[in-house]
């Protein structure tokens, strides 16, 4: 196996796996937004159709599903000004892997608080604490 | 003519050749991927800001998801200001990622046929999106029964 070149971004560990994980979130959040067009799309048909639609992710279920949807949406912002930052500031590539971990480290620190508060009402209704 | 120090004859370089012509295609070149590539850029600085503006505001904020209905969208939609928020997020956010989707087809599908209906198969989706949307925001009716 010949070895792979020092300094190499986009082979191997860290600068892969962020391109790996940059790019199924991002087919992901693609397929949701179209999906969410056309849902959206139906405050022009009645408001009883589009509060029918709506009422699916309030279920406990999708609203889980809107948690992943969320974190994997903070998850391409925040690469994503990675990669802006290694293509356009002088040191970018020198520092990617610990822009990498700062990223992860400011992305636990975002889901977190955001996932109780997305949740609360779900975990109140199941297992009925409040309202 | 040049020698060596010891007075061998030097190498000879080659007068340089006439610019090379691109084999097949008679298309003149273009810059159209690095525009795209700009695009992506300069669309998912803006996107940071709309996109997670919107998670924010419709997930967590005030109830979150919990409060959302008809009656919540008539009420943000009679400003001009979330209709362009919206409008804006939603162009921007369909070419994000219609071009993300290119790469990515170009990278995974080999077959030129392959590769030619599957993104013409984006493209459609793109327009149906871009359009539908649009027209849900130019024409939304807070009264509509």
């Amino acid at each position: 196996m010949p070895k792979a070149p020092a300094g190499t971004l986009y082979r191997g560990r860290e600068g892969m796996w962020s391109w790996v994980a940059h790019r199924i979130t991002g087919v992901l959040i693609f397929f949701f937004l179209f999906a969410h067009v056309l849902d959206t799309a139906l405050v022009r048909v009645s408001p009883s159709s589009y509060d029918t639609v709506i009422a699916t992710y309030k279920s406990p279920i999708v609203n889980l599903m809107e948690v992943g949807l969320v974190a994997a949406v903070l998850f391409h912002a925040l690469n994503g000004i990675r990669i802006v930052l290694i293509d356009f500031w002088g040191s970018g590539p020198r520092f990617q892997r610990q822009m990498l971990y700062t990223e992860l480290v400011v992305w636990v620190i975002l889901v977190v608080p955001g996932t109780y508060y997305m949740i609360k009402h779900t975990i109140e209704t199941l297992f009925g604490s409040a309202s | 003519m040049a020698t060596t120090i010891d007075g061998a004859p030097a190498p000879v370089i080659e007068a340089p050749r006439s610019p090379r012509r691109r084999p097949t295609s008679s298309k003149a070149r273009t810059n159209f991927e690095l525009y795209a590539w700009l695009f992506m850029r300069v669309s998912g600085i803006l996107l940071v800001f709309l996109v997670l503006g919107h998670l924010f505001i419709m997930n967590i904020l005030d109830g979150g998801v919990q409060r959302i209905g008809f009656g919540f969208v008539a009420g943000r939609w009679a400003s001009p200001f979330w209709r362009t928020w919206d409008l804006l997020m939603l162009v921007l956010a369909e070419l994000h990622g219609t071009n993300g989707l290119r790469t990515v087809i170009n990278d995974y599908a080999e077959r030129p046929q392959t590769r030619f209906y599957l993104k013409m198969l984006l493209y459609v989706s793109t327009s149906l999106v871009v359009t539908l949307g649009a027209l849900v925001i130019f024409t939304f009716d807070p009264n509509i029964s």
